[in-house]
C-alpha cells in the first residue's frame, strides 16, 4: 500500500517541483540529522568527494539494488516479448484441435510427445501454443485496464482536489460507494449487465480499480497545493489547467506510478477470475483464466491442463508485483534505507 | 579510572551511496560525578557517539572502538544480556523529543514502573510508591493523577520531566542528556536544565549534556568537548575554553554568542558542516575557517597537546592568534 | 470520541443510500426487459407477464419503485427470488452462516500466521528469515486463488487423499442445522466423526480463502513494525535495558497493530470477493456460490439482494473497524 504521499524524485524532467535542483537525502540518525548539502556554492570543489548521482540515475540505482525488482522486470519484459512474437514462437495454432491427441501429457511424461511439449487439452489443442498466445491477452488486459482506470481516475482526482467544496464531496462519496462493493463482486455484476465478454470484463475491472487513483491523486494534490512552488506558480499567473498538469501533477506521480504497477497485476488476476467464472473471455479464446475454467473437470485426471495456465498467471502477476515493490521503494523517499 | 572511557570510537552508516562516517576517532572520558558538555552543530555526530555507547544505533550503523568501557565493563564486547543489565540502570539517557520518546499507547505510570521492574527487585506496591516519589522529585504536581495519564495528555515540558524521572528511576551513575531542551519552550528550557543540575548535585551522578547551545554549556558544564563533522576538535575545562579557545571553530562558535558580540551584527560561521559528498581533503573545517591556508586544505591535522585543548588544528589559537610557528 | 463516531455515521448513511441506489439500478440497467430476461426462453402468456410486472412493481414510476425498494429493505424485504419463489432475505440468511464460518476461519488462519510472520521479518530485517517470509508473502499476494484451490485439490485430495473435494460435511452425517455453523452443529449433533468431517471439509477452503489476507497482513505487519521500530519511544524502551522480546513484542507491536487491525478489517471485502471463487470451486453452499449461480441462472432479484447485503456487511465491518481504531488508538480516544 503506498500510503505515503510524499512525492519522490519526479520522473518528468521539466517539473518545476520542490525537488528541482538539490534534493538532500536525509539520513535520519536518532535525533540528529546528518544532512548532506550540495557542494555547488563553495569556491573550491571538494577533492576526492563522491559525486551526487542524478535524479533518474538515483532512482535507477535504488531500483537495481532491489534484486527482486530486477528479476521481476526481466520476467515481465520476457512476457511482453512473448506476447509480441506469439505468432512466431508458438509451435501450433492456439485453436487448432488435434483429434488424435486428446489430453496428451507433457513431453517428459509417459505418453507425451515432442510435438506437444506441454501436452494437449481435452479437445487436443497444444497447451504451449495456447499459453504463449494467452500472454498476449494478459498483457493487453493489463495495459487497457490501467490506461482507462489511471487516466480517468487521475483526471477525476485532480478535479476533486482542485475544486474542493461540494464537487469534491460528491466525487469522494461516489468513490466511497464504489469501494463499498468487493471488487470482484462489482465486476461480476457489471459483466452481468454488460454481457460476458473480455472487453466488458476489462471495462468492469477498470471501473472497479479507478476509485483508488481518484483517492490517491486527490490526496497528493491536497498535499502539494499549499506548497510554496504552487503558490509561486499562481503568483506568476499560471492558469488552472497549467497548475493541474504542469505544476502539480508531476509531483504527484510517484504514488500513481506505483498504483499503476499494482493495478496492472490486479487487472490480470481479476480478468482471469472472471474468465474462470465464465464471465470473462469466452472459449476458445486462449485466455489463461478461461483455460483454467475449461480444465476444471480434469483436475484429478490431467494435472498439466490445470497447472500450466495457473503458473503462467502466477509468474506474470508475481513479476509485476516484484517490479511494483521495487518502484515503490525507489520512488518513495520515506521508505528508503533509514 | 574514569566511569566512562571511550577511546578511538568511529561510527559508520551504510547509505545507498556508500559508507558515511558520522563519528571519526573520538575519545570520551567521564569521571564519577563529572559534568561534560558535548557541543557541536547539527551533523557533528555528537548524539551518535553517545547512542553508540548506549547501543541504540539503528542496524545500518557499524561501530569500531579501541575500548568502550563503562564502570569496568567493555560495552563493545559484552554480551547483550550483560549490556542490558547496565543500560537503563547505571547509564540512562534522555532525548531531544520528549513527546515522541514516550510510548503513546501506554500510560506514564506503566512506562515508569516498567523501568523500575526491569532492574530493581521491588514489589508492585513499592514500584507504585517509588513512581510517585520520582514524579515528585522531577517536580510534577499531582503525581498520582499523572501516572494514569497518556503521554499525549501532557505538555512537552511535562513529558521531559517524565523522561527524566524514568532515567533516574534506578539511580544511575551516568545520565546522558541528548539536547534535552531543544524541543521545548524557552521558559521551560531553563527549568529543565535547572532540574537536571539539581538532580546531578543531589545524587552525585555524572552528567553528559549534548547540546548545540554554548549558552547552556556556560551555565552547566564543568568540561566541554567540541565536535565538528564527527571529529572532536577541542576539549577543555569550561572556564578555560571560554577564556581561551584553541580551535578556530570553538572560537567562531563563541563569537556567535549574543553576549559576546562585539559588533552590531552577530557574526556567524559561513557555510555548513560538510556531508557525505563534500568532505574536504585536509582539515574538515578548512572551507569555513578564517585562518585556513593551503596546508589546512590538504593535510589532515593531528591533535595538539593537552595544554592546547587537544585542538585538531595545524595552527591552534592562543588568545585568538593562530600559532603558525608552533608546528 | 463521540463526535468522531457521529462524523463516521455521517458518511455511512449517504454511502448506504448510494449503495442501495446502485443495487436498485442494477435490475433496471439490464439490457432488455428484466422479466423477460429472467423468464429465459420459456416465454409466457400476456396475463402472466402483466401479473409479474405488478408483482415486481416495474409498472410504477421509477421514484416510487425506489421508495418501495428502500422501505422494503428497512423492513427486511428484499423481494422474491425469481427461481425459488422464496424471499431473498430468507435465502440470504440461510446461506450466510456458511460464508461467515468460512470467512472467520480464513481470517483467524491469516491473523495467526500473518502477524508473527510480519514481526519475525521486521525484526530480522534484510536477513534470510525476512527474505524468505516476504518472498512467500509476495507469492501468496500474487496468487490466483482459483488456481491455488485446484492445485491444493490435486495435491491433498487427489494425490494424498487427505481432504474431501467439496461440500461442508460428509453425506454420511445428517442432522438439523441450528446455528448454521457446521462446526457447532456437528458438535451438538453428538454423532461421532461429524465434527472431524466438518473440520476436514473446512481445511482447504480456509487455506485458499485465507491466503491473500495472510500475505497482506504479513506484509502490513512488517512495514508497520519497521516504521514503529524507528520511533523514538522504541529507542526509549531499549534505553531502559528491556529485553528484545519486550521491546518488539510489547512496545513496538502495540503501536504497529493499529494499522494492522485496519488492514484486517478492510480485508473483509477481499474475503467476500474471494468467497465467490472459493465457494464456487469447493461447492461450498454460501453467499458467493449463490451469487454466481444467481448470475448464471439470471435470478436477478437474488443477485440484487446479495449485492446490497454484501455491500452493507462490508460497510458495517468498516464502520466497526473505524470505531475500534479509535478505541485502540489512545490519541483519538480522548
Amino acid at each position: 500500500m503506498a500510503t505515503d504521499k510524499t512525492p519522490g524524485p519526479s520522473l518528468s524532467g521539466g517539473a518545476a517541483g520542490p525537488h528541482g535542483g538539490q534534493s538532500a537525502v536525509d539520513t535520519d540518525v536518532g535525533s540528529q540529522q546528518v544532512t548532506e548539502s550540495s557542494a555547488g556554492s563553495r569556491e573550491k570543489p571538494p577533492v576526492n568527494a563522491q559525486v551526487r548521482p542524478g535524479r533518474f540515475r538515483e532512482f535507477w540505482s535504488y531500483f537495481v539494488e532491489n534484486r527482486g525488482a530486477v528479476v521481476g522486470l526481466v520476467v515481465f519484459v520476457t512476457f511482453v516479448l512473448i506476447a509480441l512474437f506469439a505468432d512466431i514462437l508458438a509451435p501450433h495454432s492456439p485453436t487448432e484441435q488435434y483429434r488424435s491427441a486428446l489430453l496428451q501429457p507433457p513431453a517428459w511424461q509417459d505418453g507425451g510427445t515432442r510435438q506437444f511439449l506441454l501436452g494437449t487439452d481435452a479437445v487436443g489443442r497444444d497447451l504451449l501454443s495456447r499459453l504463449i498466445h494467452g500472454a498476449r491477452y494478459s498483457f493487453f488486459i493489463g495495459v487497457i485496464v490501467v490506461v482507462i482506470a489511471a487516466s480517468s481516475g487521475v483526471m477525476i482526482g485532480l478535479i476533486a482536489g482542485f475544486a474542493r467544496g461540494w464537487v469534491d464531496t460528491l466525487i469522494m462519496r461516489l468513490m466511497d460507494i464504489l469501494l463499498a462493493f468487493p471488487s470482484l463482486l462489482l465486476a461480476l455484476v457489471m459483466v452481468a449487465i454488460l454481457g460476458p465478454s473480455l472487453i466488458n470484463a476489462m471495462i468492469a475491472i477498470a471501473i472497479v480499480l479507478q476509485p483508488h487513483y481518484v483517492r490517491l491523486t486527490r490526496a497528493a494534490v491536497l498535499q502539494e497545493l499549499p506548497r510554496d512552488y504552487v503558490t509561486s506558480a499562481r503568483v506568476v499567473g499560471a492558469g488552472p489547467l497549467r497548475l493541474m498538469f504542469v505544476t502539480v501533477l508531476p509531483n504527484c506521480l510517484a504514488p500513481i506510478i506505483v498504483q499503476a504497477a499494482l493495478s496492472f497485476s490486479t487487472a490480470i488476476l481479476d480478468a482471469a477470475a472472471l474468465g474462470f467464472l465464465g464471465l470473462g473471455a469466452q472459449p476458445p479464446t486462449p485466455e489463461w483464466g478461461t483455460m483454467l475454467a475449461d480444465s476444471r473437470e480434469f483436475v484429478l485426471r490431467a494435472w498439466w491442463v490445470v497447472t500450466f495456465p495457473g503458473i503462467a498467471i502466477l509468474v506474470n502477476v508475481l513479476a509485476i508485483n516484484l517490479m511494483g515493490d521495487g518502484l515503490r521503494d525507489a520512488l518513495d523517499p520515506k521508505l528508503k534505507r533509514s | 579510572m574514569p566511569l566512562l572511557d571511550v577511546r578511538n570510537l568511529s561510527v559508520d552508516f551504510k547509505t545507498s551511496n556508500g559508507q558515511f562516517r558520522a563519528v571519526d576517532r573520538v575519545d570520551v572520558q567521564v569521571d564519577v560525578g563529572d559534568v561534560l558538555a558535548i557541543v557541536g552543530e547539527s551533523g557533528s555526530g555528537k548524539s551518535v557517539s553517545m547512542l553508540a555507547v548506549m547501543g541504540l544505533l539503528p542496524w545500518t550503523a557499524s561501530i569500531t572502538a579501541d575500548s568502550m568501557r563503562f564502570d569496568g565493563l567493555d560495552l563493545a564486547t559484552a554480551e547483550p544480556r550483560q549490556r542490558r543489565a547496565i543500560i537503563g540502570k547505571d547509564v540512562a539517557m534522555i532525548f531531544q523529543e520528549p513527546m515522541s520518546s514516550l510510548n503513546p499507547c501506554f500510560t506514564v505510570g506503566f512506562q515508569l514502573r516498567e523501568a523500575l521492574k526491569a532492574h530493581l527487585p521491588l514489589s508492585r506496591r513499592e514500584r507504585q510508591r517509588r513512581a510517585v516519589e520520582l514524579l515528585e522529585q522531577v517536580g510534577l504536581p499531582e503525581p498520582e493523577r499523572r501516572l494514569n495519564a497518556f503521554p499525549h495528555q501532557l505538555s512537552g515540558g511535562m513529558c521531559q520531566r517524565v523522561m527524566i524521572a524514568m532515567a533516574i528511576a534506578c539511580k544511575p551513575k551516568l545520565l546522558i542528556a541528548d539536547e534535552p531542551t531543544t524541543a521545548l519552550d524557552v521558559t521551560i528550557q531553563a527549568q529543565i536544565l535547572e532540574l537536571l543540575l539539581e538532580l546531578q548535585k543531589n545524587t552525585g551522578m555524572a552528567l553528559v549534556l549534548i547540546t548545540h547551545d554554548m549558552g547552556v554549556v556556560a551555565e552547566t558544564a564543568r568540561r566541554v568537548s567540541v565536535q565538528y563533522a564527527g571529529q572532536k576538535v577541542e576539549e577543555q575545562e569550561v572556564q578555560a575554553l571560554f577564556a581561551n579557545p584553541h580551535h578556530p571553530y570553538t572560537s567562531a562558535l563563541l563569537a556567535a554568542l549574543p553576549e559576546r558580540a562585539t559588533t552590531r551584527r552577530l557574526p556567524s560561521i559561513p557555510g555548513v558542516v560538510p556531508g557525505q559528498f563534500d568532505r574536504p581533503a585536509g582539515c574538515l573545517f578548512s572551507p569555513r575557517c578564517a585562518f585556513a591556508d593551503d596546508r589546512c586544505r590538504q593535510v589532515n591535522p593531528a591533535m595538539a597537546a593537552a595544554e592546547l585543548g587537544h585542538a585538531r588544528c595545524h595552527y591552534p589559537l592562543i588568545q585568538g592568534i593562530p600559532q603558525r610557528e608552533v608546528s | 470520541m463521540l463526535s468522531f463516531m457521529l462524523r463516521r455515521l455521517g458518511t455511512f448513511i449517504p454511502t448506504f443510500i448510494g449503495v442501495s441506489i446502485v443495487s436498485f439500478l442494477f435490475i433496471r440497467l439490464l439490457p432488455g426487459d428484466p422479466i423477460l430476461l429472467m423468464a429465459g426462453e420459456r416465454g409466457m402468456s400476456d396475463e402472466r407477464y402483466a401479473q409479474l410486472m405488478t408483482q415486481f412493481g416495474f409498472d410504477k414510476p421509477l421514484l416510487t419503485q425506489y421508495w418501495d425498494y428502500i422501505t422494503g429493505i428497512l423492513r427486511g424485504d428484499l423481494g422474491i427470488s425469481f427461481k425459488t419463489k422464496r424471499p431473498v432475505w430468507d435465502e440470504f440468511f440461510a446461506l450466510f452462516p456458511a460464508t461467515l464460518e468460512l470467512s472467520l476461519c480464513a481470517i483467524v488462519f491469516a491473523v495467526l500466521l500473518g502477524i508473527p510472520s510480519g514481526i519475525i521479518a521486521a525484526v530480522n530485517r534484510g536477513k534470510w528469515p525476512d527474505q524468505m517470509l516476504m518472498s512467500t508473502a509476495l507469492v501468496g499476494y500474487s496468487m490466483p486463488i482459483f488456481w491455488w484451490a485446484l492445485l491444493l485439490i490435486i495435491l491433498f485430495s487427489g494425490l494424498l487423499g487427505w481432504t474431501p473435494v467439496s461440500g461442508r460435511i460428509s453425506l454420511m452425517y445428517f442432522f438439523p442445522t441450528e446455528s448454521g455453523f457446521m462446526l457447532i452443529d456437528s458438535l451438538r449433533s453428538g454423532q461421532s466423526g461429524a465434527f472431524a468431517s466438518a473440520v476436514q471439509h473446512l481445511i482447504l477452503p480456509t487455506i485458499v480463502l485465507g491466503t491473500i489476507p495472510l500475505a497482506v497482513i504479513a506484509r502490513q505487519t512488517r512495514s508497520a513494525m519497521l516504521e514503529v521500530l524507528s520511533e523514538d519511544y522504541v529507542r526509549t524502551a531499549r534505553a531502559k535495558g528491556l529485553s528484545p522480546l519486550r521491546v518488539n513484542g510489547l512496545h513496538a507491536l502495540r503501536n504497529a497493530l493499529i494499522p494492522v487491525i485496519t488492514v484486517i478489517g478492510l480485508s473483509v471485502g477481499t474475503l467476500m470477493a474471494g468467497a465467490i471463487l472459493t465457494e464456487t470451486i469447493f461447492s461450498w453452499p454460501g453467499i458467493g456460490k449463490w451469487m454466481v449461480e444467481g448470475i448464471g441462472s439470471r435470478d436477478y432479484t437474488a443477485v440484487q439482494g446479495g449485492l446490497l447485503m454484501i455491500a452493507v456487511i462490508v460497510m458495517v465491518v468498516n464502520l466497526v473497524v473505524d470505531v475500534l481504531y479509535g478505541l485502540i488508538n489512545p490519541k483519538i480516544r480522548r
